[in-house]
């Protein structure tokens, strides 16, 4: 498969395997796609008989004498067939966009879902731009394909199957030529629909390419500004851009061959309908009026035929979309925790019992690390940059599992509890702040939602916060822009500290918690910290020696490994790693 | 629209040429009911016994062929008006992405901000894509129906002028039914989008910040709350799909009203002998040809004020202003007579119209070669500060002077951007090579340059590690821990050798050690370094120090008088030190 050689599709894209799981979506919605059946055939019936009604009452406005009677009976019988099919017509576009919406949404939301239980290396590891693609603009596309293939597919379908009908009946030898060619311009269509399949693939491809390309332009913003990237940025987006107006120009224009191409043997039936009529309304075996119903139904009949080819290549782009969106719903999930039994009772001993871990086979990172922390102690995480100390809390959080041994909290394996309860009685500051869009009220109370504003607000005094946030613009209902984009990386960090203040979890990881916060602010929130970790266990990745000395056990890491454990007394005798580090603060 | 328009312009011929086969094919399709109603009257001739006894046949066969040959006809004109509508949809989104993105990098990150990046990027793709569709439609199908509507009007009235009150009664009040329902739905799809973007930014929040959201178990919630942004977008669209739905069974009832009202006048005057029965049936194949027209028309018409509203969210876009100012030469006040490198002269900034000002009256200056420390508490402006350098903000008052010309001028703002190296608080690494993102700092830089800018950010043992210069940076550096990250951008900064280079706080992750070492290493370079910290060791050494509370300078000096005459600046130190020896608390 051409997507699979491009590193996008992870599994082949089984173009069967997404029809069967889009009827499967489609399945959910009975009634409408009951509603759907019946209306289509409903629409048919009624506005194949306009033709008829109209084909006859043609055949009374003769020259010889008007017969004014039957018109008007033919006219009312019109009204009425006009009325139910417009009506029936309108309850099908109901159905048809129920059906899509739905459809979409449903998709959507499985994929978000899913987004939720991937384990966080995918996230990791995969372009976030190439993600929301799919669930974004390749939904989005899958849903007017959809709606545009149930609005025509069906009433199309009905209309041949009538109208054949009808012709055989009516005129056999004609309707037999209409039969025996139109098949034709169905042929054509499925040929230019095979042919154009790849450059929809491609032009799909290329989009997602595109999209992640600009979203990393996006949030590089600055550092590209800083840096007079622009014009070498625009030459990468602009080398892609240019693709894609290829692979759009090829699929849009291929596939709009369909059309002109279907249309000209319709032209070809409706003369050859025309010749043959003609000659036997001349000899006397069929009437004018019958032959304008044939040259209409020759139109009608055709119309359908470019619509369902029509159809197909929309169908086939929105399957390519739909497959994109059906690789991410079946991408490994998380292992399940759904028989584990939540943690509960935890006071903080927190256990590591030979524990090898690493993010790639190839690169060993930590081997047999073992470590007894017991409630209420503090463990201090020092090492140079690098040295593997973000690892160990993707292990403590279970972020990530472990290779070989165990990590174990009150005596259980983290593996066997749910995922939720252990994270709940963590409380984490990341060096890198990520604050949600919204207020800063939403944010604050993300992990106590139930909490009072006098709660809250007592907390942000703790942290320092509330002075800041006191002066920006609506206070506590200030809307934070993605990623907190208006506030400093300082505030950002204040912030994630008030968050953290409020849920008083057992168990703390600070992961350079207050790196990017002056050391007057942190002095003066550090005695809202030490009431904070008083009694709770807590892991603290730091630089600052005056954090570090107090700790009961210090763990110095280097290359992924932890080569030194002890206090600081302890450490400094052993004139090691750590004493060199120490000193290596005044150098 | 007209911003949109202009997109047209390098494909004129082509969005000329493609309609105008449209229409030419078209014009064959009008002429069939032509030639049907001539088969009818002259080929069967008269009605004889209810039989045509006169039937000229080789006359059928003739007419019959020349139908055959418009249509043959009628497909290459087709295909060369796909090609140019095809050739100009694709050209103009290409062009229009490309402005998109352009203007995108044009931007403030403060307007950035305010617009939010999600709906940039849906702007910049799902935006661009239904406009793309929007216009290959448009070109292809919409100017040929009003011209088939209309052709077939002047056909009818060309076989039985009397018909021209049906005909044109039909069309106008087909006319405002088609207005009416686009008129209508132009907001709502618009509003569908804006809900688009909601479920956009869901979708990436829940990547970005995945760690956290799951620290604070918050899957359920985020689960919760992206449902009920993806039912409010699925209720949005419902709605609009019912509205916008009624086009086409109203559409259906007027043309077949219109048919009805044909007949039965044509009925009067057959009987009266005024018309032939073969007239009548090109009027009513006329009129039914109308309808297939209008059937199609209002399928387009859901997709072309989709595009329409989507091309009216990017010209949003492209008409948003960059909002900082760049000035003629001629118009740049000249700084006063100081001859100093670098010169903040009564500088404020307000980022606000009516916010508090971010900073206050700053003046200080800089030589080459020297050290400026820049010391403060959160917040207090330390950043505003060193981004006036290469121009982020614009001042609201005083002015900042590189070589004696004030930022703003035209002519230094191309160049002085080169000549400054920053390293932002927040490390940002692309996509690529290490090689790639170092040579973002000077693209033509050789390998003993980039591994000198290495060894001076102490980042080149973890990138031998790595493997070297060719090692992949996977997008926003995911594979390189927040320190490694932000050597990786002191070594960007440090490649182009910069006249001035900007620290802004881009040691907070590293280690004691490797700051220091990583602080000798840049006194080596001998250039114009602002280091902004808020450890009072990393500016220390520095020639000058700014010290700087809620936006004020509070103190400027060495560290040795500052230690004697700043009170705020004491306080930062002995936060950090105890006494002045330095024992660490």
């Amino acid at each position: 498969m051409s997507a699979k050689k491009n590193g996008f599709a992870t599994t082949s894209p089984n173009k069967n395997g997404t029809l069967k799981r889009i009827l499967r979506y489609v399945g959910r919605y009975p009634m409408s796609l009951i509603g759907t059946l019946l209306c289509s055939v409903v629409t048919v019936a009624a506005s194949l008989c306009v033709p008829v009604f109209f084909g006859d009452a043609i055949d009374c406005i003769v020259e010889s004498g008007v017969d004014f009677t039957s018109l008007t009976a033919i006219f009312a019988k019109t009204g009425v067939a006009v009325a139910i099919a417009a009506i029936s017509q309108w309850l099908l576009s109901l159905c048809n966009n129920r059906i899509s919406c739905n459809v979409v949404r449903d998709l959507r939301k499985d994929a978000f879902d899913k987004l939720g239980s991937l384990p966080l290396q995918y996230v990791d590891t995969h372009s976030h731009g190439d993600t929301v693609s799919r669930i974004i603009a390749d939904a989005d596309q899958f849903s007017e394909g959809l709606l545009m293939g149930f609005t025509q597919f069906f009433t199309g379908l009905m209309t041949i199957l009538g109208t054949i009908a009808f012709m055989l009946v009516t005129n056999w030898k004609i309707g037999l030529i209409v039969v025996v060619v139109t098949p034709a311009s169905l042929f054509v269509a499925r040929f230019v629909a095979t042919h154009t399949h790849r450059f929809f693939q491609e032009q799909t491809r290329v989009r997602g390419e595109q999209t992640a390309f600009t979203e990393e332009a996006l949030t590089g913003l600055k550092t590209t500004q800083a840096f007079s990237h622009e014009e070498e940025n625009e030459r990468r987006f602009n080398e892609i851009n240019a693709r894609l107006e290829k692979a759009s120009m090829n699929a849009t224009f291929y596939s709009s061959l369909t059309n002109p191409s279907t249309r000209f043997i319709n032209n070809l039936v409706y003369a050859l309908v025309a010749l043959v009529g003609a000659f036997d309304v001349a000899s006397g075996a069929f009437t004018v009026g019958g032959l304008t119903k044939f040259l209409s139904y020759a139109n009608q009949y055709t119309k359908p035929f470019n619509e369902i080819s029509g159809v197909i290549t929309e169908l086939k782009s929105a399957f390519a979309c739909a497959a994109r969106i059906f690789e991410l719903i079946d991408e490994q999930e998380e292992i399940s925790d759904r028989q584990n039994k939540p943690l509960q009772n935890v006071t903080g001993n927190v256990c590591l019992n030979g524990v090898a871990f690493s993010y790639t086979k190839e690169k060993k990172l930590i081997e047999n690390l073992s470590l007894q922390v017991s409630e209420g102690q503090r463990i201090a995480i020092v090492g140079r940059t690098g040295s593997g100390k973000t690892t160990l809390i993707n292990l403590l959080m279970r972020f990530y599992d472990v290779d070989e041994g165990a990590v174990l909290v009150e005596g259980q394996d983290v593996r066997s509890v749910t995922r939720n309860s252990l994270r709940k009685h963590y409380g984490m500051v990341l060096q890198e702040t990520w604050l949600k869009c919204g207020t800063v009220r939403e944010n604050l109370k993300m992990g106590k939602p139930d909490c009072s504003d006098e709660e809250m607000i007592a907390a942000a005094k703790a942290a320092h916060a509330h002075g800041f946030i006191k002066r920006m613009e609506k206070g506590y209902d200030t809307l934070l822009s993605e990623d907190g984009g208006n506030l400093s990386e300082g505030q950002k960090q204040l912030l994630c500290i008030t968050r953290i203040m409020l849920t008083k979890p057992p168990m703390l990881i600070l992961d350079e918690a207050t790196s990017s916060i002056d050391t007057r602010t942190e002095l003066k929130i550090s005695d809202a910290f030490h009431t904070l970790m008083e009694g709770r266990t807590s892991f603290i990745v730091a630089h600052r020696l005056s954090t570090i000395i107090g700790a009961d056990c210090i763990l110095v890491m280097e290359g992924g490994r932890v080569v030194e454990k002890g206090t600081h007394a302890q450490l400094l005798k052993q004139k090691g790693a750590y004493a060199r580090l120490y000193n290596g603060q005044f150098a | 629209m007209k911003k949109i328009l202009t997109y047209f312009k390098p494909y004129k011929w082509q969005s000329f040429l493609g309609p105008l086969f449209k229409l030419l094919e078209a014009t064959f399709e009008l002429l069939v009911p032509f030639v049907v109603s001539l088969i009818v009257d002259k080929g069967l001739g008269a009605r004889i016994d209810g039989g045509y006894p006169n039937a000229d046949r080789p006359y059928i066969v003739w007419m019959c062929v020349v139908l055959a040959g418009f249509g043959l006809v009628g497909l290459l004109f087709a295909v060369v008006a796909q090609y140019f509508a095809a050739r100009t949809a694709t050209g103009v989104s290409a062009g229009i992405r490309r402005d998109l993105f352009k203007k995108l990098q044009s931007l403030s990150y403060k307007d950035v901000d305010k617009m939010g990046a999600s709906t940039m990027l849906t702007r910049m793709t799902s935006d661009v894509d239904r406009l793309q569709a929007g216009i290959n439609l448009f070109l292809r199908l919409l100017l040929r129906s009003p011209f088939i509507v209309f052709g077939a009007m002047v056909t009818a009235c060309l076989i039985d002028p009397n018909s021209f009150g049906v005909f044109m009664g039909a069309i106008a009040a087909l006319a405002v039914v088609v207005f009416a329902v686009m008129f209508i739905c132009m907001p709502l799809y618009k509003k569908t989008q804006a809900k688009l973007d909601k479920v956009l930014l869901s979708t990436r929040e829940n990547l970005t910040g995945a760690r956290v959201l799951r620290a604070f178990c918050q899957e359920e919630e985020e689960r919760a709350l992206f449902d009920s942004r993806n039912e409010a977008l699925t209720k949005e669209k419902k709605f609009v799909g019912g509205v916008a739905a009624i086009t086409n069974p109203l559409t259906y009832v007027l043309i077949n009203l219109a048919i009805i009202v044909l007949l039965w006048t044509g009925a009067i005057r057959v009987d009266h002998g005024n018309l032939s029965q073969g007239s009548v049936l090109a009027l009513y194949n006329l009129m039914g040809q109308i309808l297939i027209e209008l059937v199609k028309l209002a399928n387009l018409i859901v997709t072309v004020t989709k595009a329409a509203a989507c091309g009216s969210r990017i010209e949003a876009v492209l008409k948003m202003q960059p909002s900082l100012i760049v000035e003629k030469d001629g118009n740049c006040s000249q700084p006063s007579q100081s001859k100093a490198f670098i010169l903040f002269d009564n500088v404020s900034v307000r980022y606000v119209e009516g916010a508090e000002e971010a900073l206050e009256n700053i003046s200080f200056t800089a030589e080459r070669g020297e050290t400026v420390g820049v010391i403060g508490g959160t917040g207090s402006g330390k950043t505003t500060l060193v981004n006036l350098i290469p121009h982020f903000y614009d001042v609201s008052g005083g002015q900042v002077c590189v070589d004696g010309k004030d930022v703003r001028c035209e002519s230094i703002q191309n160049s002085l951007r080169k000549r400054i190296g920053i390293v932002p608080q927040k490390a940002i690494l692309f996509k690529g090579t290490v090689r790639e993102n170092l040579q973002w700092g000077k693209s033509d830089a050789s390998d003993e340059e980039l591994w000198a800018a290495l060894r001076v950010a102490q980042a080149d043992d973890f990138i031998l590690e790595k493997g070297g210069l060719d090692a992949p940076v996977e997008q926003g550096g995911k594979n390189f821990s927040g320190g490694q990250k932000q050597r990786l951008t002191i070594a960007r900064a440090v490649v182009r050798q910069p006249e001035i280079l900007i620290l802004d706080d881009s040691s907070s992750a590293l280690d004691y050690a490797t700051d220091a070492a990583l602080r000798s290493a840049i006194k080596e370079l001998k250039t114009t370094v602002f280091v902004v910290s808020q450890r009072a060791s990393s500016v220390r050494d520095a020639d000058k120090i700014i010290v700087l509370d809620d936006g004020k300078a509070v103190g400027i000096g060495t560290h040795d008088r500052l230690m004697e005459t700043c009170e705020v600046y004491r306080e930062i130190y002995y936060s950090q030190y105890e006494t002045e020896g330095g024992a660490a608390v």
